[in-house]
């Protein structure tokens, strides 16, 4: 026992369930549907399922295809994933259970651009209250899961890939390597991307929205006995020469290193089945530069770092028809940002301020679920979380400064966070239900909370924090169907959410822009409440074995008190797919569209975005070369270089024309 | 610079060494009075050395503390005890010379022999030369007159103007606290006086002072939350709220008022008049 609580206590790996492992295969099913989790497999460790269309492709390409998520774009680089039609604020991004917060005040570094596909395993998507589980949030949860190690003997593998895309001159390559023992378990992999200017329909160059990046991770596992592991993975992502053609500003570096130690137990025949603890570490550095833009107002800089420390340790149980899990966790995050403004007038100092004054936030939280099968097709879900979260300004000019505004505030402030959901979940014959209700809250972000003058180009209006927002309240209800007969597959996604205390920022005019061009200055403010419905359905039907024919359907609906319309609500939007697959090739022809956008916020510097509809072809060749397989994917996207943009596009910047692509991949056993 | 903090460390430290059989009871041993102060200039006559100091080692236009001691030549002692009746700072222009707002001096608490006063230099000319300070002063009941000419150097940014009102009066307005700025809140306080005459600039009391703090770098940004400024009886200057949202070049623009609420001097800011007649500056 004391060997094992020594193990927790010095040890960090990777976790992520153990599904691949033929025993598990029964609890697998049952948890599948019990879950409202959507599952995106990425990665090349599943390549050989010939899932994806590229190999090479982003994780912001696979998130965009989940019907719960759509990404706003800044660029062609580090897309903002939004669940629900919730930003970044909203949802919790993680990397294995492993909290991490991106470094840029001007949300161009989510946390997915600090990954890349190959780091992966899979993406876990759970929507709402279901997002628990890892952190206190109000639209959901993004989890990445990094890969597990394989303890199969099989020795080692490697796969390399090449990619090029004439659309932007797009490179990518990447080098996988794969030792698999009996006891010892090690991997490598690094990507690297290099795109130049993407040029929209019609031939039109969207200047600065080239990108170059490498991603390298090294993951190793030991297994200490047959039901204890150790696991230790590093990731250093380093991203450089970042052009965000939507904003006035690019990025000179983005750099992340993220590293986690883990102990992992598991056992078929104790009680516990499953307990996994982990430490973990990660920093961020990320540089705004506008050296590369020929007329600018002022020139600046604006550096910012984010540094996070944690660790939890989850345990699952099963107490007859109940399955338990139970998590305690804990980090400890410090964002700071600041701004240097150089003057035209040579012969004057450079103006400076704190834009993210050191905030420290120390969050520790317990996290309980019940997943009670009371009978044979039908079972209820409880879960809960509590979190205690507290800010702390830990830097005295930053506090001066926010006391401007507040001058009666304090450094610190301390929140209680609580979390409650409960499913219902009945599967009959063919058919699938859930129905769940929950309740979340969240506390303000730290730019809702502290930002100081961050310009937001969408509405171009300087952003002050409030320290005094009260938590974000959220009561949900969400209900998904299915129907599967192995033909004909339905599946119908219904949430709704009404949240009090909904934080926006609010025109103050009393106050003066800092930028220069900005309209003015809002302040984070709450609506009394807000409503937000989305829905989706989804249909696929088999012909035959190999020919298949899927559409989805989605439509999203947000308003505030006052019958103000949010921001970034998604319009109609619809797809469809014909598919064509054998062992040796694969074809589809994809139609991806979006309806005219008829409910859009002016007020939040929104106009109204055109319906559009774009057409791709992918193809794919599977072979076996001596003992070894070779992946040939390629294909158009974009086919008849329609000249569009999303509603997601930040400041309408037009979307990629026509691009031919060709991936390589190379697997050997 | 450093030399000098030896050669009065040395020079302390010797009489030190013989204070024992001294019965001077104006001798000084300490040389703490000086710490964090730097030497500007000397005025002597045949007794005695003044000595005077700030904390740069320079005088400034604007307003200035200022610091002394008086040495006595023959022992290279400080007095503890000297009554000083009266000062006066002059600049020699061609055809006249004025004088500037100042305090009398006074013996600073906690100190042997160091004596305190203010002073606002309203003017210089570019190679700092014109002002001479002249110090009419007694020790054991001896009177004593020291003079000379000191450098007084022109500040980079306007920290003191010079007005007339529309009352006809004509004034000086300095700036003397934040000395140092910060990002935040600051205390702001300035000193008001109104030219009697050439040499006398009594201090003005219960008027107000509107404050509106720009960036012209930036758009002319302002900052929330400033206050105007306000007399204070007992400091006899006026204090206000003046917020500055980051470091750089600030023009502290201001109106000024009478006791009446009638206005004496300067404009509003708005978009087609970018700064006020009578402001202040500030770069940190």
């Amino acid at each position: 026992m004391k060997s094992l609580l020594a193990c927790i206590v010095f040890c960090f790996c990777l976790s992520s369930y153990a599904q691949n492992i033929p025993t598990n295969t029964k609890e697998t099913d049952t948890t599948e549907i019990t879950h409202l989790s959507e599952v995106v497999v990425i990665g090349r460790h599943k390549l050989n399922n010939y899932k994806q269309e590229k190999a090479l492709s982003s994780i912001d390409d696979y998130l965009e295809k989940s019907s719960k998520v759509s990404m706003i774009k800044r660029g062609n680089y580090a897309w903002e994933p939004t669940i629900n039609n919730m930003t970044s604020e909203r949802i919790s991004v993680t990397i294995d259970g492993m909290q991490i917060f991106g470094a840029c005040t001007d949300k161009m570094d989510p946390v997915t651009s600090y990954v890349d596909v190959s780091n992966l395993e899979k993406v876990t998507i759970s929507s709402g209250q279901q997002g628990s589980q890892q952190a206190n949030s109000i639209g959901g949860n993004i989890n990445m899961q990094l890969p597990t190690p394989k303890y199969y003997n099989t020795g080692l593998k490697s796969s390399i890939d090449l990619g090029y895309e004439t659309n932007g001159n797009y490179k990518s390559s990447g080098l996988d390597l794969e030792y698999s023992g009996n006891k010892l378990f090690l991997a490598f992999d690094g990507i690297y991307r290099d795109s130049d200017n993407y040029k929209a329909g019609n031939d039109q160059e969207i200047n600065y929205s080239q990108f170059n990046k490498y991603n390298l991770s090294f993951l190793a596992g030991y297994k200490l006995s047959e039901k204890h592991s150790l696991e230790g993975q590093l990731i250093y992502d380093r991203a450089t020469d970042v052009g965000y053609p939507a904003l006035p500003m690019d990025v000179s570096l983005a750099e992340a290193t993220i590293a986690s130690i883990t102990h992992k137990y598991q056992s078929d025949t104790t009680l516990i089945r499953k307990w996994e603890s982990k430490l973990y570490l990660n920093t961020i550095t990320h540089i705004m530069d506008d050296s590369q833009r020929p007329d600018v107002p002022i020139r600046m800089d604006m550096p910012g770092w984010s540094d996070t420390y944690g660790g939890f340790s989850k345990a699952e149980f099963t107490l007859g028809a109940h399955q338990l899990q139970a998590s305690l966790n804990a980090h400890y995050n410090k964002s700071l940002a600041e701004m240097t403004m150089y003057p035209n007038d040579p012969n004057q100092n450079a103006m400076f301020m704190f834009t993210w004054p050191d905030v420290r936030t120390l969050y520790s939280g317990f996290f309980l679920k019940d997943s009670w099968r009371f009978k044979k097709q039908q079972r209820l879900e409880f879960g809960v979380r509590i979190g205690y979260h507290n800010n702390k300004i830990g830097n005295t000019t930053g506090l001066e400064s926010l006391q401007i505004f507040y001058p009666n505030m304090s450094d610190s402030k301390s929140r209680l966070l609580k979390s409650f959901s409960i499913n219902y979940v009945l599967k009959h014959k063919a058919l699938t239900h859930n129905f769940g209700i929950g309740y979340g809250e969240r506390a303000p972000s730290v730019s809702e909370g502290y930002g100081f003058f961050l310009f937001n180009s969408f509405d171009n209006y300087d952003y002050i924090g409030n320290p005094y927002l009260n938590n974000e309240k959220s009561f949900e209800a969400s209900w998904t169907s299915g129907f599967s007969n192995g033909k004909l597959d339905v599946a119908l996604d219904v949430s709704f959410f009404h949240i009090k205390d909904y934080i926006i920022g609010e025109i103050d005019p009393t106050l003066s822009a800092m930028t220069i061009g900005a309209s003015g200055v809002r302040r984070y403010t709450a609506l009394s409440h807000a409503n937000m419905f989305n829905t989706a359905l989804e249909a696929t039907y088999k012909f035959s074995k190999t020919f298949s024919a899927n559409a989805a359907l989605g439509y999203n609906y947000g308003k505030g008190s006052g019958n103000k319309k949010l921001p970034l609500i998604a319009p109609l939007s619809y797809s469809a797919q014909l598919s064509y697959n054998t062992s040796k090739f694969s074809a589809a022809l994809q139609l991806n569209a979006h309806g005219k956008q008829h409910e859009y916020s002016k007020a939040f510097g929104e106009d109204q975005t055109p319906d559009y509809a774009v057409l791709n072809l992918n193809l794919g060749n599977y072979m076996t070369v001596k003992a070894n397989r070779l992946v040939l994917k390629y294909g158009v996207e974009n086919i008849f270089d329609t000249l569009y943009s999303t509603y997601a596009d930040w400041n309408n910047v037009p979307r990629p024309g026509r691009n031919f692509y060709a991936n390589v991949s190379y697997i050997m056993f | 610079m450093k030399s000098k903090y030896i050669f009065l460390f040395i020079m302390s430290a010797l009489f030190a060494a013989c204070s024992s059989d001294n019965n001077d009871d104006d001798y000084t041993p300490t040389p703490n009075d000086v710490e964090n102060l730097t030497l500007v200039s000397e005025i002597s006559n045949d007794n005695h050395t003044i000595e005077i100091y700030t904390k740069t080692g320079m005088l400034y236009t604007g307003h200035n503390n200022i610091s002394l001691r008086v040495k006595n030549n023959a022992t290279n002692a400080y007095f503890s005890h000297v009554t000083f009746d009266s000062w006066m700072p002059v600049m020699q222009m061609t055809e006249m010379s004025h004088a500037c707002p100042k305090t009398d001096i006074s013996k600073i608490e906690n100190t042997n022999a160091l004596y305190g006063m203010q002073a606002v230099f309203q003017m210089t000319n570019p190679d700092a030369s014109g002002w001479s300070f002249t110090f009419n002063y007694t020790i054991n009941n001896e009177a004593y007159t020291a003079q000379n000419t000191v450098e007084i150097w022109q500040n980079d940014h306007q920290n003191v103007t010079t007005f007339m009102g529309s009352d006809g009066s004509k004034y000086i307005l300095a700036l003397i606290q934040p000395e140092n700025p910060k990002i935040g809140i600051n205390n702001m306080v300035v000193g008001l006086y109104t030219m009697e005459s050439m040499m006398s600039f009594p201090k003005v009391a219960n008027y107000s002072l509107t404050l509106d703090p720009r960036m012209p770098g930036m758009g002319n940004h302002s900052s929330p939350n400033n206050t105007a400024l306000t007399y204070n009886t007992s400091t006899t200057l006026y204090n206000g709220d003046l917020s500055l949202t980051m470091t750089g070049y600030w023009k502290l623009n201001l109106k000024l008022l009478d006791s009446e609420g009638t206005i004496l001097k300067g404009e509003d800011v708005t978009d087609t008049n970018e700064a006020s007649s009578l402001y202040l500056e500030i770069e940190f």
